[in-house]
């Protein structure tokens, strides 16, 4: 067999952050004609590694090596003469812009859009991509955003290519198509690293994995002959329990009835069309689709902080007492004695004050109450440290200011806080959204608490595997309309899949 | 062979420092200030700079007139700095004090002139009441579009600014004494109607009390009210306020109430505590100056004591070396700006470390 060569080499690399070491002396080495996965707790120091490598950071120590080369990489430009493109969580793409011209902005030298497309077309040709260079980036959905991205970087030359967590955003589908590309990429002899949360994806895809733990280099291994069980066992250090557990509904109630609701965003765009469903006391009901079809509108509308066009929001009371939630804003929600928690996607902009401390952050759901013109803080205090130590939140103390806390930690503290009022119905967005696996089986655990205390869980999703595995039923979006609600026992991910692209699921092959 | 050099060095973020870590790095800030103002008044007027300096110090503490005003001026800088700072902390950016203040102080005057027959027990709670309300009107003008409409409040509260001195030039015509002058000049001079009363032997001394005690209130009322926290929140992320039922609306039309309404409070001690005179440039620039005092104090009342001090100190001690060493004014602005350019920069180098690379470190063996 010919040996591997090792086109990328970093040795000793150590970056702090403050007092925060992300990466304390990492050995990582990326083979040519390999998919390397990078897996890692929240916080383990994979994004900022790889930042390293593509320029955005600057190393502390350490040095890498690139063809057994010794390089300096100080800014994306360097990594790109190099052949190191990284293609981020976020896309950087001019929206007003075609994908070719995305594509060549910022080159040196002549501009020469036709050529330009022609190369475009060669390379989309070569690996299989589907991109129309002449297609404007608004028009895209994410996953042409994201071959953009993926084709902006094989245009500038690189043969070394990491993407940060690329099917955060993508249907079972698209990734599915994601892979084919990159399967293609590696046979053609290209270096590529994925950072991932996603197990079955690593076990998938990947031809190695690499392991950080607290920004130290654990190991690697072929992926072939390991399983999740041991990869988590490495990434965290100990033996964890990774079966998510699904206990029956107790009495089932009807809790919050919808109806018949549409919801039209600021410029018209319809974005909820005729939603109607039940969400039961005792259940956790599933929301399933792709990013934007309609599921922020959904839980912002029952929160009361979306205006609605038309369709009612019914809670339901034990005894049959029914209340129009539509109409109402939070605080008059609060007021009718309706105990609704939200866990919002956008945790740190929406959720919590990023720039507070963990006991004012409690607060935020408690500081009215009594009468005084002056805050109580006591209360608070006790409620953080109480999540603190129930949820074994890692912080420095409880004045630490939330932004500082890593996301699983963040995600901690906001869900501590949303059930310490006992809800009666809880609503989440995206809730393990960027958590390691460890730090979401915590929240998984959580939210199975509370079902089985009576609350009517409403859990709105991406990961498919767990949505199956979690959830009792699963309703289905589609551009805002319900494809079709299934029980969770016994669905297949395929059927939700294929419901999530098409109305009711049926193919037309 | 390196296509791209190793940089010298790179910024790096510190992390949690003791306390007195800041402050040791703010009095180096200080020290290297006043060795760098030093050399320039060698250089450019050879000058000794003990001199200059002891001349800066003599400024404010020269006398106790000298010291007196020194804390009249601080008083009225801290208090509109004291309004500004609740819209600060929500994120609006009232750059109206100036403008606030002057709607206050015009509403004293008024009153002064309009009621000048009248006892002082009616003629001062009228004054207060009403500059007060004023100064509220003008802040709260600007909040009502931006709550409304998403106006951008800082060119509105600018652009109130610009209002306000023409109300007041056009006033001054109005009710000008002698005829002719243009200027109001002092009002009520022998019947005293409308001043405030002296105590402790000093005009100044009841300005300083209440901006005294309305500097406790602004920092009770912004760390442990439920509106100061409402404030903190709706500051940081309006979503987040949403999210939790706040009326963010509600709040910014509230705080900047509450924002004019102390500014109109500062027009008020300048009219009727120390002034006794209506003119466009009353106010003089402290609107602005007074951005500064809260954005270095960081929106912490106590801390805006200190930088209020130190700015009204640098101040006065400009004007004193420009007139003891017949040095054009502008040089004491100099030293000023140096002053401050250390004091700021100093807040980088509490937060930012520079880190030499390894090839430097080389270089430097």
């Amino acid at each position: 067999m010919e040996k591997k060569i090792a086109t990328v080499k970093m040795r000793n690399i150590t970056k702090t952050f403050g007092t925060v070491v992300a990466n304390d002396k990492v050995w990582l080495d990326i083979y040519k004609g390999e998919i390397l996965a990078l897996l890692g707790e929240n916080g383990s120091g994979k994004t900022t590694l790889m930042n390293m490598l593509s320029g955005i950071y600057f190393p502390d120590e350490g040095d890498i090596f690139i063809n057994d080369e010794k390089v300096v990489i100080r800014s994306p430009k360097d990594a790109f003469d190099h052949g190191i493109g990284m293609i981020h969580q976020h896309f950087k793409l001019v929206d007003v812009l075609t994908a070719a011209e995305n594509i060549i902005l910022g080159l040196e030298g002549k501009l020469d859009l036709k050529a330009a497309t022609e190369k475009i077309r060669r390379i989309c040709e070569a690996y299989g991509f589907e991109v129309d260079p002449n297609q404007k980036v608004y028009d895209m959905s994410v996953s042409q955003k994201q071959t953009v991205e993926i084709v902006k970087v094989l245009f500038r030359g690189a043969d070394i290519l990491i993407l940060d967590e690329p099917t955060a955003v993508l249907t079972p589908q698209e990734t599915d198509k994601l892979f084919a590309v990159l399967r293609n990429m590696r046979n053609d002899g290209k270096a590529i690293v994925i950072i991932t949360h996603k197990m079955h994806e690593v076990e998938k895809l990947s031809d190695r994995v690499a392991i950080l733990r607290h920004g130290q280099f654990v190991g690697d291994l072929p992926t072939e002959g390991t399983d999740a069980q041991e990869l988590t066992n490495m990434m965290v250090g100990y033996s964890v329990n990774l079966n998510i557990a699904r206990p029956d509904p107790v009495d089932p109630k009807p809790r919050i009835e919808v109806n018949g609701l549409t919801v039209r965003s600021i410029d018209g765009v319809l974005k909820l069309q005729d939603v109607s469903f039940t969400a039961m006391s005792g259940e956790i009901l599933g929301i399933a689709g792709i990013s934007g079809s309609g599921q922020k509108e959904l839980l912002e509308a029952i929160a009361g902080l979306q205006p609605v066009e038309s369709g009612s929001i019914c809670y339901v009371e034990d005894d049959g007492t029914r209340d129009e939630l539509l109409g109402k804003d939070p605080l008059s929600i609060a007021e009718k004695g309706i105990s609704l928690s939200f866990v919002p996607e956008d945790r740190l902009g929406m959720g919590l004050v990023g720039g507070m401390d963990l006991s004012d952050n409690m607060m935020l759901r408690s500081f009215r109450k009594g009468r005084s013109v002056f805050t109580d803080r006591k209360s608070p205090r006790r409620l953080a440290k109480q999540v603190v130590e129930e949820l074994n939140v890692k912080t420095p103390s409880i004045e630490t200011p939330v932004r500082k806390l890593s996301g699983g930690n963040v995600q901690k503290v906001l869900v501590g806080r949303e059930i310490a009022s006992a809800p009666k119905v809880l609503l989440t967005a995206y809730a393990v959204r960027g958590l390691d696996i460890n730090s979401s089986h915590t929240i998984y655990d959580l939210i199975n608490q509370q079902k089985q205390k009576g609350v009517a869980v409403v859990y709105v999703g991406e990961d498919l595997d767990v949505l199956l595995e979690l959830c009792d039923r699963i309703l289905v979006l589609c551009a805002g309309k319900v494809s079709g609600i299934v029980p969770g026992r016994g669905a297949k991910k395929r059927d939700v899949g294929m419901m999530m692209t098409r109305l009711g699921g049926n193919s037309n092959e | 062979m390196n296509k791209t050099r190793e940089p010298l060095f790179h910024i790096v973020k510190r992390g949690e420092m003791p306390w007195y870590f800041g402050w040791s790095v703010r009095a180096v800030s200080i020290v290297l200030a006043l060795a760098c103002c030093g050399l320039i008044t060698v250089l450019v007027t050879s000058e000794n700079p003990i001199k200059i300096f002891s001349t800066i110090i003599d400024g404010s503490f020269g006398s106790s007139r000298k010291f007196m005003v020194l804390l009249q001026n601080t008083a009225m800088l801290l208090c509109i700095a004291l309004a500004l700072t609740p819209a600060f902390k929500m994120r609006f950016w009232n750059i109206g004090g100036e403008g606030q203040a002057l709607a206050g102080a015009l509403a004293s005057a008024a009153c002064m002139i309009l009621m000048k027959d009248q006892p002082n027990l009616v003629v001062i709670p009228c004054m207060v009441v009403t500059s007060i309300l004023a100064g509220a009107l003008w802040g709260a003008v600007p909040a009502f579009f931006k709550a409304r409409f998403g106006t951008n409040e800082t060119l509105f509260t600018l652009m109130m600014n610009y209002v306000a001195t023409q109300i007041v030039a056009y006033f001054s015509v109005v009710w000008e004494n002698p005829k002719g002058s243009g200027n109001i000049g002092v009002i009520n001079p022998l019947s005293k109607v409308g001043w405030f009363p002296e105590i402790f032997g000093s005009k100044y001394a009841l300005n300083i009390i209440i901006v005294a005690l309305v500097t406790v209130a602004m920092y009770i009322y912004l760390n442990y009210s439920k509106h100061g926290y409402e404030i903190s929140v709706v500051g940081e992320s309006e979503r987040t306020a949403r999210y939790i039922g706040i009326k963010v609306e509600k709040v910014i039309i509230r705080t900047m109430l509450i924002s004019g309404a102390v500014c109109g409070l500062a027009g008020l001690l300048l009219v009727g505590g120390t002034n006794h005179t209506l003119n466009a440039d009353i106010v003089a620039g402290r609107g602005f100056t007074a951005v500064m005092v809260s954005w270095l104090g960081k929106f912490n009342p106590v801390w805006m004591i200190f930088t209020s001090v130190l700015l009204v100190f640098l101040e006065r001690g400009a004007g004193e070396i420009a007139t003891d060493f017949g040095l054009n004014a502008s040089f004491g602005d100099i030293l000023t700006g140096v002053i401050l350019f250390f004091i700021i920069g100093g807040e980088f180098f509490i937060n930012y470390k520079l880190s030499l690379t390894k090839a430097a470190k080389k270089e430097g063996k």
